[in-house]
């Protein structure tokens, strides 16, 4: 059906029918909780929804009521996210399972409405699983294994789902719904090991630990997110067999033999996608990695799927301030990532989209034409660059 | 339904035995006397402050219930979000109802200030839970810093009295008052010095089919700078002297709950405690006389209100 990115994202939500949903609008986010609230309101969910006070009071509800034992889902964006970071922490490392859709967004100063990842990359190390969506139908797709992810008995961990404010968000595509049955039966029951409504063996959740134990606590939750990319892994496996879309860790594209690649979320993955294809009509020897999961970061996958690329350019829609040279966080990642490995690659970083600037197919064919150049001098002339930046 | 002291003794503890209060503490009084006070099973959540400090350092507990502890400010909205769950996992038939009690403790800092705004959504937006301010009248909990309910001329270690300033400069925040105006189905403000007007709340609170509120007054002996021993005697004196008065508001009804025989001058309670020592030195003395003015302002219209 022709869906709006964040219709997608509440229609997955629907068919969860999660137990408990509280949110808080924000623009681009709204168009997901409206619509939920409209499920709610003609009876095509049973869930029960919490129109909070603020995002802090969103995810502090979910908190309460993942404790509680049942489903929870909230959605954010931007600033939203922003004022959930105490929860964030929180949500993560008491092993609430909770679903969150997050329609990026850049942070405020200045106020700004439109897509970058300032949002969710500044939650990065908040022990949330991150799945970032290139489309509505991914954003529809992740969701509902987002689900199943949060809930494996090995992870039990909160899973945001991204997806790009209005470029995504709120641009009309077509998208494949499943059938609602079928929804159900991929995500299954949620049985919760422990709750605080099983009022005939009580537990206390949210103790308070000090150099004894956190330390020992820190390294469980560690633990458990270094099992997440088997898991994730798997369900996106599963799902592919039950709907037809498989998904793994990032979608390489045009890698096979490339010897230049690109690595980009989200969205502008589609953009660079077409450039690459029409370079390699003209022979040009380039490959795209689009990163799916971001959290945890696919280190050692990365290393091996860039082993025989001589030059890498990573796009970062958001700025790590004070970063080396003031590079994004993907970039940081994918280096330090090739460095421990000791491999030789060539990278580079190309800063673009910020606050919703456009991105063009001839950012990314300066790009490829910079890749080439590196490739053939073995050197990187600038670190960080910038795309449709006004100097 | 009468509440009987020799039944009530009979009953389980709630809060167990091996917390970490300090000696003298009237918060494990409070909690006790509620928890004993309530018949249905309970969950009960609690604000960062002394009451989770002291009752859950791993790997230990002292809660015989279920217990959750989230962040500082949102005790309410953590409460509300497990009580939204039960409700519709019952309606779903995925548990059998229970009539459980869900108790969200915070204390006045979590309450007045830092908490104010995720309580008044909860309020706003009707979920049944009791809420329990343990109103001990500063952040004891990070070393007794001035909060909105501290009273004026009480000296904090953020408004220290000195040469010049006596203390905190400020009436305290009218909060029982703030959360009547939410018009939720009970409000009451009670003190463990009268244990059965407290115990009779609480159940009254527990019965009310929505949000309830009870601010009780809890005596901090190190905050306070008193004896160990005497936390009943100077939370008795703070009824007696009109400073903390028992009432309750229910479904929009006024009610006063006790009233002393002889309304003795704030100045017996004042003197109970270190906090306001300084305020008998000569040059501070005319803000006991202002306390005194503003404790028999409120005393008088709180009389008004209960009179109608």
């Amino acid at each position: 059906m022709a869906l709006e990115g964040a219709h997608a994202s509440a229609q997955a939500m629907r068919q969860i029918n999660p137990d408990v949903v509280a949110a808080y609008p924000i623009t681009p986010q709204t168009a997901v909780v409206q619509t939920f609230s409209q499920y709610v309101a003609d009876g095509e969910v049973d869930t029960e929804f919490i129109a909070v006070e603020s995002e802090h009071a969103a995810m502090s509800a979910c908190i309460g009521a993942a404790a509680a034992g049942g489903r929870v889902m909230t959605a954010t964006s931007a600033n939203g996210l922003a004022l959930m970071w105490e929860e964030l922490y929180i949500a993560a490392s008491l092993r609430l399972p909770i679903v969150m859709t997050v329609v990026n967004r850049a942070l405020s100063a200045p106020l700004n409405i439109h897509c970058d990842h300032s949002d969710s990359m500044g939650a990065r190390d908040a022990g949330w699983i991150q799945l970032y969506s290139e489309t509505g139908q991914e954003a529809y797709d992740n969701t509902i294994q987002a689900m199943r992810i949060a809930e494996h008995p090995d992870l039990l961990l909160p899973v945001m789902v991204m997806q790009d404010g209005f470029i995504t968000g709120h641009a009309v595509e077509l998208v494949e719904v499943a059938d609602d049955t079928a929804v159900r039966e991929f995500i299954g029951t949620y049985t919760p090991k422990y709750s605080l409504l099983d009022i005939d063996h009580p537990i206390t959740f949210g103790a308070w630990d000090l150099w004894d134990y956190y330390f020992e606590h820190k390294r469980q939750q560690t633990d458990a997110l270094s099992k997440a990319m088997k898991v994730i892994v798997d369900v996106g496996q599963e799902f592919g067999k039950t709907f037809g879309r498989t998904y793994g860790i990032f979608d390489p594209y045009a890698m096979d033999d490339a010897e230049l690649a690109i690595i980009v979320l989200s969205s502008t993955a589609g953009t660079a996608r077409t450039v690459v294809r029409e370079l390699r009509k003209k022979g040009l020897k380039i490959g795209l990695l689009k990163l799916r999961v971001f959290r945890p970061f696919p280190a050692q996958e990365l290393v091996a799927a860039l082993k025989d690329v001589k030059a890498v350019a990573v796009l970062d829609r958001s700025i790590s301030f004070g970063a080396m040279e003031g590079a994004g966080p993907v970039f940081l990642e994918v280096c330090a990532a090739l460095f421990a490995a000791g491999a030789a690659q060539k990278v580079v970083n190309y800063i673009y989209g910020l606050g919703g600037r456009d991105v063009l197919p001839e950012y990314i064919e300066r790009v490829a034409s910079d890749l080439r150049e590196i490739a053939e001098t073995g050197k990187v002339k600038t670190l960080v660059n910038y795309l449709g930046l006004r100097e | 339904m009468v509440i009987k002291l020799k039944e009530q003794a009979a009953k389980p503890e709630r809060l167990a035995p091996g917390h970490r209060f300090c000696a003298g503490c009237a918060e494990p009084i409070i909690i006790r006397q509620i928890l004993n006070a309530i018949d249905e099973p309970v969950v009960v959540g609690a604000a960062t402050g002394c009451t989770e400090i002291a009752t859950s350092m791993y790997p230990y507990t002292a809660w015989n219930v279920p217990w959750i502890h989230n962040a500082f400010e949102n005790v309410s909205t953590t409460i509300a979000g497990a009580e939204a769950m039960y409700r519709v996992l019952v309606r779903r038939g995925k548990i059998p109802e229970r009539n459980i009690r869900f108790i969200a403790i915070g204390g006045d800092g979590a309450t007045y200030d830092i908490g104010l705004q995720w309580l008044s959504g909860a309020l706003e937006r009707g979920h049944r839970f009791i809420y329990i301010c343990l109103n001990n009248e500063a952040y004891m909990n990070t070393g007794i810093q001035r909060s909105s309910a501290t009273p004026m001329g009480a000296h904090t270690t953020t408004s220290p009295a000195g040469t010049v300033i006596p203390g905190k400069m400020q009436w305290r925040k009218p909060l029982t008052e703030i959360i009547t105006a939410h018009r939720i189905p009970y409000v009451a403000q009670a003190a463990p010095s009268h244990w059965r007007d407290l115990m009779e709340k609480a159940r009254k609170a527990a019965a009310a089919d929505g949000p309830s509120f009870i601010n009780v007054f809890s005596d901090c002996n190190r905050g306070w700078r008193h004896g160990t021993e005497t936390a009943i005697e100077v939370t008795r004196l703070a009824v007696e002297t009109c400073y903390w008065p028992l009432f309750e508001v229910e479904n929009g009804v006024w009610k006063l709950n006790y009233k002393p025989r002889e309304k003795k001058p704030v100045e017996e309670w004042l003197k109970t405690q270190g906090r306001f020592q300084h305020l008998f030195q000569p040059q501070f003395k005319h803000v006991i006389a202002e306390i005194q003015a503003r404790v028999d302002e409120e005393w008088e219209g709180l009389l008004k209100k209960c009179e109608a």
